[in-house]
């Protein structure tokens, strides 16, 4: 009798350790990368936004604490709007937001033009060639993406391969200004994020089911008709993360305008950067941040709430 | 009909791939030109590998590549690491405190514009020297810490998405045989995750031997990391040595890809010929 609750008592205490352990476990498990980010991603936020409702000084660090002891138990909290009222007042700002979602969106739509094909292609090639196909359109994504904006550079320039090609045939005169202009920011940036559209269109359309198609065929239906009532909606998905995948980094983005632009292509990311880096006015290249910050949030929920809907609809 | 769309998706395909591959190409037929007047090719001398030879003569370009190699093996290892636990976290323990702000956390730093990223870590870095005189100065320890914060996002993805498809029932055998969760960690789910973590090591090291924007704003004068320093250069104009440069890297990450794409076409035949061979055994 002893003995059994004995044992009975030495397997409870057993359990409960070897939970206590797997509990200090679990804590160790979930406390360690959530303490990570949030040191270096949470707080780091938190600190743009205080900065953002600051001053400019001129010290190090150039900005004025926005907390300050005013003796007699007393601290002053003062937050400064201009920054903001500044950002938005100013037509160059606008104009940097305006033209950065242009050339994001139209190069998305440029990339998911050239890439549905393409996944098309891929995914309805037989099996080895499927496998080279696209390993070829992961290669691209593994190459340093500065040295694959830089190979532009050569090719758009006035003795490059493309004037050269275009002066031989007669089409033009003279070479043609290709680098430093808007056109080979589009270029540029269709070229980069193209490889980000494909992978999400080609993993939709490979789900598609092939007899659907069949069955339309066999009513009747045309391959086009069909593409556009069958294939086209069934590989939504990968339409609207391939689209946001190229769109969301092509709105901040800073090399592709910095090496391929001129000097009046206007993006938020080249802005912020030259705020920061060349005025040292770190509290608007804070506030600007934060406006880009909320338009790609506004962004990213619309397109989530849209999905949502066509899900309850279906 | 069918021919008709076929052709349109084969040409579509030859433009795209010729996107895609043309501007590697021109790089690489550029790096054993002579002149230095990059695009001009100068067919007295060419082809030529003195743009090579000058590359492994560069101190600047060797310190720079031994930096960033050092960076991105440290942070991948890193990343790995704090990666594999957020994913284990996210994937087995479905309540906890905060999970929403956990999940929002680890995705978050993908999508987000590089710019903000760098800003809002450099200006952390300057509030905590500021607040606790750690970290002096920016060197290759803030990049590091900078590189290791957007590519455990990564990490975490690769890894969830390969934990989420282990047979669970496994790991529950081993408990109920008295195995500590450590020891089943160890010893069952670690080896079934295993490709999984190898290709987020690969993913991050890749992402921070890239990484140019959040590098600028994290990185000290003492500490260049290769990027920086081609970006510097190319900001002036094309210059020959950086296509060698390219075309080394390139060439180094096709070798990589090749063995890969080698390994998956057998992987597939296999497969083929064991499914034909179960096939065969029925009469």
């Amino acid at each position: 009798m002893n003995s059994v609750a004995g044992t009975g008592l030495a397997r409870a205490v057993g359990r409960l350790r070897g939970s206590g352990r797997s509990a200090i476990g679990r804590w160790f498990v979930i406390a360690v990368p959530y303490f990570w980010l949030a040191l270096f991603f949470l707080v780091p936020f938190l600190i743009v936004l205080k900065i953002a409702f600051s001053n400019i000084q001129l010290s190090m660090p150039p900005v004025e604490p926005i907390v300050t002891w005013a003796g007699d138990k007393v601290f002053q909290l003062r937050l400064h709007f201009s920054n903001f009222t500044f950002v938005f007042g100013d037509d160059l700002y606008r104009a940097a937001f305006l033209n950065s979602l242009q050339v994001a969106g139209i190069s998305t739509l440029f990339a998911l033009l050239i890439g549905y094909p393409m996944a098309y292609g891929i995914a309805r090639a037989p099996g080895t060639w499927r496998n080279i196909l696209f390993l070829l359109v992961v290669l691209p994504f593994f190459t340093s993406f500065l040295l694959r904006v830089y190979a532009w550079m050569g090719l758009l320039g006035r003795n490059g391969p493309i004037n050269g090609v275009l002066l031989k045939l007669g089409i033009v005169a003279e070479p043609l200004q290709l680098l430093q202009t808007d056109f080979a920011v589009y270029l540029g940036m269709v070229y980069s994020y193209l490889p980000f559209m494909v992978l999400p269109l080609y993993t939709a359309i490979e789900k598609l089911d092939l007899t659907l198609l069949e069955a339309a065929a066999d009513l009747g239906c045309r391959p086009t008709k069909a593409f556009f009532k069958i294939t086209l909606p069934l590989t939504k998905e990968g339409v609207f993360a391939g689209c946001l995948l190229v769109f969301i980094p092509a709105v901040g983005e800073y090399v592709i305008p910095a090496l391929l632009g001129g000097p009046d292509t206007l993006m938020i990311g080249r802005v912020v950067w030259d705020e920061f880096f060349g005025n040292r006015d770190w509290p608007v290249a804070s506030a600007l941040a934060i406006v880009l910050l909320v338009i790609l949030a506004g962004f990213v929920l619309l397109l989530q709430k849209v999905q949502a809907r066509e899900k309850e609809a279906a | 009909m069918t021919g008709r769309r076929s052709f349109f998706v084969l040409s579509a395909m030859v433009f795209g791939f010729a996107f895609l591959y043309l501007p590697i190409l021109s790089m690489i037929v550029y790096s054993f030109n002579a002149s230095r007047l990059v695009t001009v090719w100068d067919s007295a001398h060419s082809p030529t590998l003195a743009w090579y030879v000058e590359l492994f003569h560069n101190d600047q370009v060797l310190d720079a590549a031994r930096l960033s190699f050092r960076i991105a093996a440290v942070n991948a290892t890193g990343a790995v690491i704090l990666g594999t636990l957020a994913a284990f976290a996210l994937e087995r323990y479905t309540r906890f405190r905060g999970r929403t702000l956990f999940g929002l956390l680890t995705t978050a730093p993908m999508v987000l514009p590089e710019v903000i990223t760098g800003l809002s870590l450099l200006l952390l870095f300057v509030a905590l020297d500021q607040a606790v005189g750690w970290p002096s100065g920016r060197d290759a320890t803030t990049i590091t810490i900078a590189h290791m914060t957007f590519s455990l996002a990564y990490v975490v993805v690769v890894v969830q998405s390969r934990l989420a498809t282990v047979d669970r029932s496994l790991e529950e055998a081993a408990m109920d045989l008295g195995a500590r969760p450590w020891k089943v960690f160890f010893v069952i789910t670690l080896p079934l995750i295993a490709p999984a973590i190898a290709s987020g090591w690969v993913l991050a090291f890749i992402l921070s031997w890239d990484d140019i924007v959040i590098t600028s704003f994290v990185s000290g004068p003492g500490s260049t990391t290769l990027p920086q320093l081609v970006f510097s250069k190319v900001r002036l104009g094309v210059s020959p040595d950086i296509n060698a440069l390219a075309t080394i890297l390139v060439l180094i990450v096709s070798v990589g890809v090749a063995i890969l794409g080698v390994y998956m076409m057998r992987r597939d035949r296999r497969r083929a010929r064991d499914a034909q061979a179960a096939f065969a055994v029925i009469p």
